[in-house]
C-alpha cells in the first residue's frame, strides 16, 4: 500500500539537460526528506494558465544525498506541467510532496526485464541501478526516438553495462517483445514504463505468454495516446452542456470546471471511478486509460474522462444525472 | 504510530513460533505494523500488509484460497508477493493494487519478520539463537504474547538478574547474585553481562538440577544481548573447584534462558521465551516441568516477571516525567538500550528520541 505523502516547500537547486527536451532538476526539501524506493514519484505543485494544478514525476536515481531528482520532458502538446517546470530558475521556490510509490520494485525474483520508453526511462534507470545494487538478475530494454534523445543511458550503461540495450526508432530497431518474454526466466517480472501504445504491446505479449499477471508491472500518468493532444468539444444533451477541452486540460477538469457533478479517485485512469458513457463521437476516441480492457476500448461504451481523449471530433456523452 | 523511535525497523523480529503458522491467516501486529501471516502450501511462510489495499478491512478476516488471500469484504484477491490478482465487476487489475509484504525467513524454530525498509533485509543478519533448535540443547517455551509493556522494559529484566533475588526468591533468586561481581562487555551489535558466583551453596532450582547433594557450586550467568532484542543467558553451576571458571563444566549442569522480544507497539511486545538446557536432553518430562516452572497460572518464575513488567510500565505512564534512575547493577542494560540507540541512529541518522535518553 502506497503511504500517504506529505505536502512541503523545497528549493529547485539545478538543472541540467540530458537531451534537448527532458530536463534533470535537483530538489532540496525544507522538512525532512524521505527516502523514496525504486518506483517512486514526488508530486510538484505547478502553476497552469494561472491556476494550480499537481504534476506527479518520477524520483530519478537513488537520491542518497538528501535531494530529489526528477527528469520532465517538455512536451510541445503539454497539458501545461512540463512548461511550468522548464521555466523554473535555480533557487526556485516549489511545493513538493515527500515521495509515494505506486510502481514498487519487488526483491528476490529470478530474473527481472525492464522496458522504458522515452521519458519512462526514470523509474526504470532507478530500478535497474537498484537492481546492480542487489545483484539482482535483470536486463533493461530502452527505446527511444532517437540517439539524441537516449536520457541517463551513459550513466546507466556505466552501472550496468551490458545488462542496457538500446532500441533506437530512426536506425529502425524494434522490440522483440514475444522473443524477450520469452527469455524471461520462469518468476520473472517485466517492468513497463513507457507510452501507452508501448504498454498495451506489453499488455497483449504478456498476456499471449499465459504468465501470471501479477508480474506484469506497469505505471501510467495517463499523458500519452495514440494520437496527439488537442482541443476537441463535448456535448451532453441530458445537461444542455457544450464545453470545449482545451490542448491543455483534462477532459474531467473542463467537465469538473463546467459544474458538471463528477466523482474520481486516482486521476490516472487506473480506478475507472470518472468513466462516462460515450452517446457518439465524430471523432477517434484516444483511449488512454489501464482500466478498460482491449475489447471494452474496442467496444467505445465508456472512457475514462480522467485522462481520455479524443482526436479528430468531438464527442457526445451522458452522465449519470438521473434518478436511477 | 507515534513519532517517539523506540525500535529500529530495519531488524529481523520474532513473529510467531513455526509450528503456530499453518496454513490459515494469523494476525500480528510487529513494530505498530499489522501483518497477517500463513505458510503456502510449499512450505513458506508468507507475511502481509494486514489491510485491504481498497477499503483496509484487515485481510486476516478473510480467507485462503490456495497461495493467495481473499478479502472478507469485497473478494479482492492478493498473492503472497502482495499483488493483487482479483478485482471485482472489472475486466483489468488497477496497476497500483498492492499491499506490503514483509521480508520473512524461518530460522531457530521461529518465524522472523523485517518490518523496514525490504532492500536491506538479510537473513545472514537474524540473530543467533540456536539455542532454540531443538538439537544440541532441549528445552520447550512459550510466548508472552501482547505484554503490556515496552519491549525494553523486558531486556531491561534479563540484562540484570539481581532481581531475581527479589522477584524469584525461592526458586533461582539467591543472595549471591546481589553480592557477586560481574563485568560488562559489548561489541558493537552485543552486550554481554559476566557473573560467577564461587564455591556457594545452589539455589534449590539448581540444586534440584545438579542432584549431588551437599556440594558448594560455582555459579555462571553469563548474559548474551544481540541488538535489537534478544537475549540469551548461559547459566548453570558445576562443583566447586571442578574447574567451570576456566571452562570445564562437565561436573556441571547448563542451561540457556532464551528471550526473543519483539516491540508490539510502543507499549506492548511480545516475549517468545525459552529455557534450553544441554542435560538429561531425553526427559520429556523435565522439559515439561521446566515449562511449567517458568510459565504456570501465574506461579512459574516468567509469571512473576509478567505482573512486575507491566506493573512497571503502567508505573512509568503515571509518571511520565520522571526519569529511571540508574544503579551500577545496570550497566548490561544500558548498555543494550545504548546499541539501540545506535541502530535508530543509522536508521534515521539523529539522535534517538527522548524517552531513551531518560534511562541513561
Amino acid at each position: 500500500m502506497s503511504k500517504q505523502v506529505e505536502w512541503g516547500k523545497g528549493i529547485l537547486r539545478s538543472v541540467r539537460d540530458l537531451t534537448p527536451d527532458i530536463r534533470l532538476f535537483e530538489i532540496e526539501p525544507e522538512g525532512e526528506f524521505v527516502a523514496p524506493t525504486p518506483g517512486s514519484h514526488i508530486n510538484v505543485g505547478v502553476q497552469i494558465g494561472g491556476r494550480p494544478d499537481v504534476r506527479s514525476y518520477s524520483v530519478v536515481g537513488p537520491c542518497t544525498d538528501g535531494l530529489y531528482r526528477i527528469a520532465v520532458k517538455r512536451l510541445p502538446d503539454s497539458r501545461g506541467g512540463s512548461l511550468y517546470m522548464w521555466n523554473l530558475s535555480p533557487g526556485a521556490q516549489l511545493s513538493i510532496s515527500t515521495p509515494g510509490n505506486h510502481f514498487d520494485l519487488s526483491l528476490g525474483r529470478p530474473e527481472y526485464l525492464l522496458l522504458a520508453g522515452g521519458i519512462g526511462i526514470t523509474p526504470i534507470f532507478t530500478m535497474a541501478l537498484a537492481l546492480a545494487h542487489a545483484g539482482a538478475n535483470f536486463r533493461v530494454l530502452y527505446a527511444c526516438r532517437s540517439r539524441q534523445d537516449m536520457a541517463l543511458a551513459d550513466e546507466m550503461r556505466a552501472q550496468v553495462g551490458d545488462r542496457l540495450q538500446m532500441f533506437l526508432d530512426d536506425e529502425g530497431a524494434r522490440v522483440n517483445l514475444d522473443a524477450e518474454i520469452a527469455r524471461l526466466a520462469p518468476g520473472g517480472e517485466l517492468y513497463v514504463c513507457g507510452p501507452i501504445g508501448m504498454l498495451e504491446a506489453a499488455k497483449r505479449a504478456w498476456q499471449k505468454s499465459g504468465r501470471p499477471v501479477d508480474q506484469l508491472r506497469f505505471e501510467t500518468f495517463g499523458n500519452s495516446g495514440r494520437f496527439a493532444t488537442e482541443a476537441f468539444k463535448v456535448k451532453i444533451p441530458r445537461l444542455g452542456i457544450e464545453v470545449e477541452v482545451p490542448q491543455n486540460k483534462t477532459m474531467l477538469d473542463t467537465l469538473e470546471a463546467a459544474g458538471v457533478a463528477m466523482i474520481s479517485d486516482c486521476r490516472r485512469g487506473e480506478c475507472g471511478l470518472c468513466a462516462l458513457y460515450i452517446i457518439e463521437t465524430t471523432g477517434v476516441v484516444d483511449h488512454r486509460d489501464v482500466f478498460f480492457s482491449d475489447e471494452e476500448k474496442a467496444e467505445n461504451r465508456k472512457l475514462c474522462t480522467c485522462v481520455s481523449r479524443v482526436a479528430g471530433g468531438d464527442i457526445t456523452i451522458d452522465t449519470a444525472d438521473r434518478a436511477a | 504510530m507515534t513519532d517517539a523511535r523506540l525500535f529500529p525497523l530495519n531488524a529481523w523480529y520474532a513473529a510467531a513460533w513455526s509450528h503456530e503458522i499453518k496454513h490459515e491467516l494469523a494476525a500480528r501486529t510487529i513494530c505498530n505494523k499489522d501483518m497477517v501471516l500463513y505458510r503456502r502450501s510449499d512450505g513458506q511462510v508468507a507475511v502481509l500488509e494486514d489491510a485491504c489495499w481498497h477499503r483496509l478491512l484487515p485481510l486476516s478476516m478473510g480467507h485462503l484460497k490456495g497461495d493467495e488471500v481473499v478479502c472478507g469484504y469485497h473478494g479482492l484477491v492478493f498473492n503472497a508477493a502482495g499483488r493483487c490478482t482479483y478485482m471485482p465487476a472489472q475486466k483489468t487489475i488497477n496497476p497500483s493494487a498492492c499491499v506490503r509484504a514483509y521480508p520473512v525467513e524461518e530460522r531457530h524454530r521461529l518465524v522472523w519478520v523485517w518490518p523496514g525498509d525490504p532492500a536491506l533485509a538479510n537473513p545472514d543478519t537474524i540473530p543467533d539463537f540456536h539455542w532454540n533448535d531443538g538439537t544440541e540443547w532441549v528445552g520447550e517455551g512459550g510466548t508472552f504474547y501482547s505484554l503490556k509493556c515496552d519491549y525494553r522494559l523486558v531486556i531491561d529484566n534479563l540484562m540484570d538478574l539481581t532481581h531475581e533475588t527479589y522477584v524469584h526468591a525461592g526458586s533461582i533468586g539467591d543472595e549471591a547474585i546481589t553480592s557477586a561481581p560481574f563485568d560488562v562487555t559489548h561489541t558493537d551489535r552485543t552486550a554481554t553481562v559476566t557473573r560467577w558466583m564461587i564455591n556457594i551453596e545452589p539455589p534449590p532450582f539448581w540444586a534440584k538440577q545438579l542432584d549431588r547433594p551437599g556440594a558448594h557450586v560455582d555459579r555462571w550467568q553469563i548474559i548474551y544481548f544481540q541488538a535489537p532484542s534478544t537475549v540469551v543467558g548461559d547459566v548453570g553451576v558445576a562443583v566447586t573447584g571442578t574447574g567451570a571458571p576456566q571452562g570445564d563444566r562437565s561436573q556441571g549442569v547448563n542451561g540457556a534462558f532464551l528471550a526473543a522480544i519483539t516491540p508490539e507497539t510502543d507499549k506492548s511486545c511480545h516475549y517468545f521465551w525459552n529455557f534450553a538446557r544441554t542435560f538429561r536432553t531425553d526427559d520429556e518430562q523435565l522439559t515439561r516441568d521446566i515449562n511449567k516452572a517458568h510459565v504456570n497460572e501465574g506461579k512459574g518464575v516468567y509469571d512473576q516477571d509478567h505482573v512486575v513488567l507491566e506493573a512497571q510500565q503502567v508505573a512509568i505512564d503515571k509518571n511520565p516525567r520522571l526519569p529511571f534512575y540508574n544503579l551500577n547493577i545496570d550497566a548490561g542494560a544500558l548498555w543494550a538500550r545504548k546499541l539501540i540507540d545506535t541502530m535508530l541512529e543509522a536508521e534515521h541518522g539523529q539522535v534517538a528520541h527522548a524517552p531513551s535518553e531518560a534511562a541513561e
